[in-house]
């Protein structure tokens, strides 16, 4: 046996190209020390790594790393989707920070560095190929948010936040690699299509108790990573806690990641009739507890975090097909799977565009607010009011929010073709609930303002303006427009998300 | 492009530009002028639609159920089975017209008065966007780009209510949001359950069951009828229907009664019956009783009712119950009889709506019983009332005697036992119809002048007659030749009944 590997260069290129961005940041804040230069290096850096991962991503899959037939590192069509999603993401919310990091809340050298870490561990994520590759890559995502949630300088909460985020997701973490170390003392295999192909062949491995508990295990670890009910309380908490860019980084890219590390196990390694069963109440519960949480809350971060929590539920539900023999034909399945990216795809954008509103709309450097500093915003700022409006439509799944529209239809089609109806059911039902709070919020900032009386709220009197960051207002269109682009042309999502 | 597909586009496409113009226009009055002239423009382009495009007339064996006089299919997401597909026949023709009419009507009657809340500019840009949503609904030939258009109606028509209501609007236009959007996604259900079976979204394959097993139509009828008695609204899930009347604005009311109840009703003929035929034969019978239900309760109600708006909104609960026992019959009569109904109560409706909110503007009021007396100090406003509520009760010779007539006459001949009680109670309930508005206009005509009715000028303003004429004018037209309706919609309406009752 040959010891010594060819290593396809090009095929790691995005790895290379995030990597390489968290360094030069470092150094960039080392020798530069200019807090401009830090950020611009980063959003460059992550600018380059997109263009990369979709350049690598148009051509023929790359595998390497391999041993034998199976390989640690595929990068196909997906990975390049994940990859290019994940450094955009980290763009905006660099973008989104800018205010925050010239109040001097937090040291701009460190908060880029560890942002572009966590962009790493969401550009190798996509390609993981063997289930340590995949539990390192989580982890490369998750670890820099723990010191990122807690970086708000004197901010009692935003440590306490750090806290719970930093014990959950070590108990979750634990739990994920017992899950791979129980899977490789059945299987002997760690690789995703190994594990899958042992699986399928061996039925008498599959019926064993060990698996069974393996799976089990291995899925709770990741439900916690996207938040799932009842592995969900720490996200409310946090998210409050930690400033608002990183939350925002929180809900998109790094509950992506979770997503897509459950897609990968659910869709290569584990057994659909074990799997579904659970990913479907997952689902059901997620959307449900999320949904009627949110309708009590008051503080508009909360209630964006228990809507995504619901949202993550949305997202798990086309998984959820499994459960039925009729949704678990092959064509069945990558319908699903292709219903559960596409979903999150839309998601991310909308939830960008959201943070992003709630950012603009609120002083630099200020966190969530409760919904009654919303009140009467439209009026002092129609635009910015009007974008988060779009994007809390378009998370309800209504017109105008076209997006968010064709992600439910995308996830209940789904539904339906594996023969799940009563998931769709559930899943449009929980819609119904989701526009109540979500219509809560949209009329707040079109509500006249309470305490000045209306007249005063009509001039333009109120709470006083908010005057906002160049770049905040930069990202904001840009999401908005791709929401709206997406909305208009949801075909492209559903291109890639197939692929 | 043709000249009738150019029509189906610019029907959509100017209320929506005109959308986008009045949003864009700075000064309010003149942005209220520019949402008005593209309310017009939509109408001259909507009139048109009904000439050419026969060419069906060959009648072919194998020609679909569904034959649009002008069509236009583009493709939009291949991946979720949506087509951009328009089409107009004698079926939709007719509320299209009505919708481009009412809308019209509406604003220009802002043009006069902006009811409180917000700016004019917002209101007229919202009530195109309506526009827009509705029409598409009655020209989509692509069940998910109908469920689409369903939907876009929502938002703004509760941006309407919340924004420009009466006291109690927020609630009240969070229930229409959340009802009517209970409605929807069962629609949106429905749809992916026929496109999941037949795999197209084409309502021109569709239509007739396009080989669905039983269990399927019926299920898909289930969730279809169930969303579309939510809209209409058919009792007992009407309850949203009195509270978003009352708290709407007079325009919101408007178009509300006029015709987005009707998105209901025809989204019942055109897709819920022509797509699972099967399961509406199943269900024909609980249709028909709940549709009997609803014209008894809904009378018994309005008997009831002390506030004007409450009883004309309730009225439509009664009114929209005829129209769905026309439909339940499944017989031409049937569904002619609903097709004139959905017509004749969006205009009378409508016009009793402008009244009753002329009403209140002038007394402050909308109580019945602080209002009498109201032909002493204001005749012509009491006569338009009186001619209103004439109508609407069903007299001969006016628009709201057909829907009625025919749908009870349809159900008696349908037979049988079930349907012979059906017709009689409906009948029963065409005369709690006639005493409800007796009382009202007794009530409100009739006696001395009461306080608040005692300060009412005589005087009407131009721009109230401007909008209130073409109704009454269309009430007659259409009670007088009731063929102007009918004649249109005789072949598509055989059509239909041809797949349906095979």
């Amino acid at each position: 046996m040959n010891v010594v590997q060819s290593v396809d260069s090009v095929a790691l290129l995005p790895a290379y190209l995030a990597a390489g961005t968290a360094v030069l940041v470092l150094i960039t804040d080392l020798l530069v020390a200019r807090p401009r230069a830090t950020i611009a290096v980063a959003a460059l850096g992550a600018l380059g790594t997109a263009v990369g991962s979709a350049l690598v991503g148009a051509g023929a899959e790359r595998r390497t790393f391999c041993v034998g037939a199976d390989c640690s590192w595929i990068f196909g069509g997906r990975a390049a989707l994940v990859a290019v999603v994940v450094a955009l993401l980290t763009v905006g919310v660099l973008g989104l920070s800018v205010p925050a990091l010239r109040a001097g809340r937090s040291p701009v050298g460190e908060y880029a560095f560890l942002l572009a870490c966590s962009m790493t561990g969401g550009v190798v994520l996509g390609a993981a190929g063997d289930l340590i590759t995949l539990i390192v890559a989580l982890e490369t995502l998750t670890l820099p948010l723990y010191v990122l949630v807690g970086l708000r300088r004197g901010s009692l909460a935003s440590a306490e936040a750090a806290v719970t985020f930093f014990v959950v997701s070590v108990v979750a973490t634990t739990l994920t690699l017992l899950g791979a170390a129980l899977l490789y003392a059945v299987t002997g295999g760690l690789h995703l299509d190994r594990l899958g192909a042992l699986l399928a062949e061996q039925p008498e491995l599959r019926n064993l108790p060990l698996t069974t508990a393996a799976v089990a295990v291995l899925l709770v670890g990741l439900a916690f990573k996207v938040a799932a009910v009842p592995f969900h309380a720490w996200a409310p908490a946090t998210y409050d806690g930690a400033p608002l860019p990183v939350a925002a980084y929180l809900s998109t890219a790094s509950k992506l990641g979770g997503l897509v590390a459950l897609l990968a196990v659910v869709q290569r390694a584990l057994p659909a009739e074990q799997t579904g069963p659970v990913l479907a109440l997952l689902a059901v519960l997620t959307m449900t507890v999320g949904n009627l949480v949110a309708l009590r809350q008051r503080r508009t971060v909360r209630l964006l975090a228990w809507s995504s929590v619901a949202q993550a539920g949305y997202i798990l539900a086309p998984l959820g097909a499994l459960a039925l023999a009729a949704g678990r034909t092959d064509e069945a399945r990558s319908a699903a799977y292709a219903a559960a990216m596409a979903y999150a795809v839309f998601f991310v954008v909308l939830e960008l565009a959201a943070f992003a509103g709630v950012t603009a709309l609120r002083p630099a450097g200020a966190d969530g607010g409760t919904l009654d500093d919303l009140r009467g915003a439209a009026r002092r700022h129609p635009w910015r009011a009007a974008a988060f409006g779009l994007a809390l439509v378009g998370l309800a799944g209504l017109p105008p929010g076209l997006a968010g529209l064709f992600a439910k239809v995308t996830v209940v089609r789904a539904l339906l073709d594996g023969g799940a109806a009563w998931l769709a059911l559930v899943v449009a039902l929980n819609a119904v609930i989701g526009l109540a709070y979500y219509l809560r919020v949209t009329a707040a900032l079109w509500a006249p303002a309470t305490t000045p009386g209306p007249a005063a709220a009509l001039a333009g009197g109120g709470a006083p303006g908010v005057p906002v960051v160049g770049v905040v207002a930069v990202v904001l269109a840009v999401a908005t427009v791709a929401a709206v682009v997406l909305g208009v042309a949801p075909q492209l999502v559903l291109d890639l998300a197939a692929r | 492009m043709t000249f009738g597909q150019g029509l189906l586009v610019a029907v959509l496409a100017v209320p929506a530009l005109g959308a986008v113009a009045v949003a864009a226009t700075p000064r309010d009055r003149a942005a209220r002028l520019v949402g008005t002239v593209a309310a017009a423009l939509t109408l001259l382009v909507a009139v048109p639609l009904v000439f050419g495009g026969r060419g069906w007339a060959a009648w072919s064996a194998d020609a679909p159920a569904v034959r649009p006089w002008h069509q236009l299919d583009l493709p939009w997401v291949p991946g979720l089975e949506l087509r951009f597909h328009l089409g107009v026949d004698g079926i939709s023709w007719p509320l299209v017209v009505l919708t481009a009419l009412l809308t019209l009507l509406c604003c220009a009657y802002t043009m006069w008065r902006v009811p409180d809340g917000g700016s004019g500019r917002a209101l007229v840009a919202l009530l195109l966007v309506v526009e827009v949503g509705i029409l598409g609904t009655f020209l989509a030939l692509d069940l998910v780009l109908f469920f689409l258009f369903f939907e876009v109606v929502l938002l703004p028509m509760y941006a309407i209510i919340a924004g420009w209501g009466g006291a109690d609007r927020r609630r009240a236009a969070r229930k229409f949001a959340l009802y009517t959007l209970f409605g929807s996604v069962l629609l949106l259900v429905g749809v992916y359950v026929v496109v999941a079976a037949a795999g197209t979204a084409d309502l021109m394959t569709l239509t007739g069951g396009a080989g669905m097993s039983r269990g399927t139509q019926l299920a898909a009828f289930t969730l279809l009828a169930l969303a579309f008695a939510v809209k209409s609204p058919l009792w007992p899930l009407h309850s949203w229907l009195p509270d978003a009347h009352t708290q709407a604005p007079t325009v919101g009311s408007v178009v509300l009664a006029g015709v987005l109840l009707k998105m209901g009703t025809y989204g019942l003929i055109r897709v819920a019956v022509g797509v699972a035929p099967e399961g509406a034969r199943w269900a024909a019978p609980v249709l028909g009783v709940l549709a009997v239900a609803a014209i008894l309760i809904g009378s018994l109600v309005c008997l009831a009712q002390s506030d004007v708006k409450r009883l004309i909104a309730y009225s439509s609960v009664g009114h929209m119950g005829f129209v769905l026992l026309g439909v339940a019959t499944l017989t031409a009569t049937g569904i002619q009889a609903a097709l004139i109904g959905n017509v004749a109560h969006g205009v009378i409706t409508g016009l009793l709506f402008f009244l009753a909110g002329a009403v209140k503007d002038r007394t402050g009021t909308g109580t019945l019983a602080e209002l009498s007396g109201l032909r002493e100090t204001a005749p012509r406003l009491a006569g338009l009332l009186a001619f209103a509520a004439i109508a609407s009760l069903g007299l001969p010779g006016l628009a709201g005697f057909w829907g009625e007539a025919f749908a009870v006459i349809a159900a008696v001949q349908v037979g049988g036992p079930l349907w012979t009680t059906l017709g009689v109670l409906a009948a029963v309930g065409g005369a709690l119809t006639a005493a409800y508005f007796l009382r009202l206009l007794r009530q409100v005509t009739h006696n001395r002048p009461s306080p608040a009715v005692g300060q009412v000028g005589p005087g009407l303003a131009g721009a109230e007659l401007t909008a209130w004429v073409p109704l009454v004018l269309l009430a007659l037209a259409i009670g007088l030749a009731p063929t102007l309706v009918l004649g249109v919609a005789e072949a598509p309406v055989d059509a239909l009944i041809g797949v349906v009752k095979p």
